[in-house]
């Protein structure tokens, strides 16, 4: 069952097409990676899916519902954990988990349950009375993503989720994403190219707005004739170049 | 129950700050109790307690135009209002969520203020009360400057605009420190073409129960508080939709 599909989705910023006539589909429950250098399309993809910024033209379908017309039907059923930490830094790692349950207009039980559950599966509750701008970078990640998952979304969007942190927290944030798998629909952006590979079900590599290649990570290294992903990264983007 | 969650959490940004309680509020304090003591050893009709105190009221809510343009401006520097504006928030709960928890504050204040103020001698008089009231829409009217210019400005630039700029041509143009009638002029006409000594003798009038005397001075703040505030929501929405 198809939980995203864009349809000749466009957006243009006056002479610069940043995403152009994206077709592309996305399981439910599938944890899709899209991958490309800097300036590829990603985040403004990102930015269109999660009705940030409206498409020049096409449309993309979310649970089946439009972005351009149901926007804030679409709002109801995704979350976003954004590139920098999105956090309430005078806020308590418990206010801020409230402050998204609340936002969501979850009742109160609702969202203490919630708070709880959440706390609970990301190991907050030593953390739960510190106010989260004092946490250290991985800590504020991983309540990033609590704050983005406290609302039950059926689309998660992860956008450079590991970016800046160590290996231990990476993989700790790995293995949290791992989690997620199955459950919820989860849009990866990634530059670590061992963290797509680890984490997704499908990749979609996308260059100056287009979508180049869709597949998983094992179709596109035997496409790219080696058996390496970043290798196999490179040379599909270079070759595009010549 | 979306709006009030969002609201909250902009008042407990606000008050966990410790740099905006010194200022907020002891800040009018020390000014009422220096200026007392000036009175007390050279008695100026400008600094008697009863016309003081209006003055150092209004003069204190131009800090909330510095809480309220950093909040925003902060906001809109971080992601967190990026991923807010990707939940069903709608563009009033933001609105709204940044204007009405700093009311409450800005009543406080002059509340606060006022006790001071009867320490140091005011007559204890319901009108205490009604000038309580009345910094409503002066209030509104500081707070809208700051989403404002938390709207079009980044936090650095607010810091040096509403905390040094504005501050200082609220408290010149108010005739709090100084009577405008000595400058005369220009600088009168620009002082009463704006909106803070209205709000300066509308409190004052309200203070000495001659209620009369709050006209004209009313119809300039709430023009003034009405036009900013449409401006701040018009500019609130415009980088909402850049963002």
């Amino acid at each position: 069952m198809e939980a995203i599909k864009t349809v000749e989705i466009t957006k243009k910023y006056k002479d610069v097409t940043a995403v152009d006539g994206l077709n592309l589909t996305v399981e439910k429950g599938e944890l899709f990676s899209l991958l490309g250098v800097n300036g590829a399309g990603k985040t403004t993809t990102i930015k269109m899916l999660s009705c940030l910024t409206a498409p020049t033209s096409g449309d993309a379908f979310l649970g089946g519902k439009s972005i351009v017309k149901e926007s804030r039907a679409v709002k109801e059923i995704i979350a976003v954990s954004p590139q920098e930490t999105a956090v309430a830094p005078n806020l308590t790692v418990k206010e801020n988990l409230e402050l998204m349950a609340g936002v969501h207009g979850f009742p109160k039980d609702k969202a203490k349950e919630r708070v709880a559950a959440l706390t609970e599966q990301f190991g907050l509750g030593e953390i739960a009375g510190k106010k989260a701008g004092k946490l250290s970078g991985g800590w504020q990640r991983r309540l990033s993503i609590a704050m983005a998952l406290i609302s039950e979304p059926e689309i998660l969007f992860l956008d450079e989720p590991t970016l800046g942190l160590d290996v231990l927290a990476r993989s700790e944030l790995w293995d949290i994403v791992r989690e997620l798998k199955g459950r919820i629909t989860v849009i990866l952006t990634t530059h670590y190219m061992e963290e797509a590979e680890a984490l997704s079900d499908r990749v979609a590599i996308m260059k100056s707005g287009k979508l180049m290649l869709v597949g998983t990570v094992e179709e596109i290294k035997e496409k790219a004739g080696t058996d390496k992903f970043d290798e196999a990264f490179v040379r599909i983007v270079k070759e595009d170049r010549k | 129950m979306k709006m009030l969650t969002f609201s909250a959490r902009n008042a407990k940004e606000i008050l966990r700050d410790p740099l905006n309680l010194l200022f907020g509020l002891g800040f009018p304090i020390v000014l009422i109790l220096l200026l007392t003591a000036i009175q007390a050893n050279v008695p100026v009709e400008l600094f008697e307690i009863s016309r003081l105190a209006p003055g150092v009221v209004v003069f204190g809510l131009s800090f909330m135009t510095l809480f309220s343009a950093t909040l925003v401006a902060k906001d809109r520097g971080s992601s967190l209002l990026q991923r807010l504006y990707t939940t069903p928030l709608s563009p009033k709960d933001f609105i709204l969520g940044y204007i009405l928890p700093i009311l409450p504050i800005c009543i406080a204040q002059t509340i606060i203020c006022y006790i001071a103020a009867v320490i140091l001698g005011l007559e204890i008089t319901v009108n205490i009360l009604l000038s309580a009231v009345s910094v409503i829409p002066v209030a509104l009217l500081y707070i809208s400057i700051g989403l404002l210019c938390g709207s079009v400005l980044t936090d650095k630039q607010v810091g040096g605009i509403c905390g040094a700029l504005l501050t200082n041509l609220s408290a010149w143009l108010s005739g709090t420190w100084f009577d405008l009638e000595l400058v005369g002029g220009v600088f009168k006409d620009i002082a009463y073409a704006l909106p803070f000594v209205h709000a300066v003798e509308m409190e004052r009038a309200v203070l000495s129960g001659n209620y009369a005397d709050i006209f004209p001075h009313i119809w300039w703040v709430l023009g003034y508080a009405a036009v900013i505030t449409a401006g701040a929501v018009f500019a609130f929405l415009g980088q909402m939709k850049r963002q």
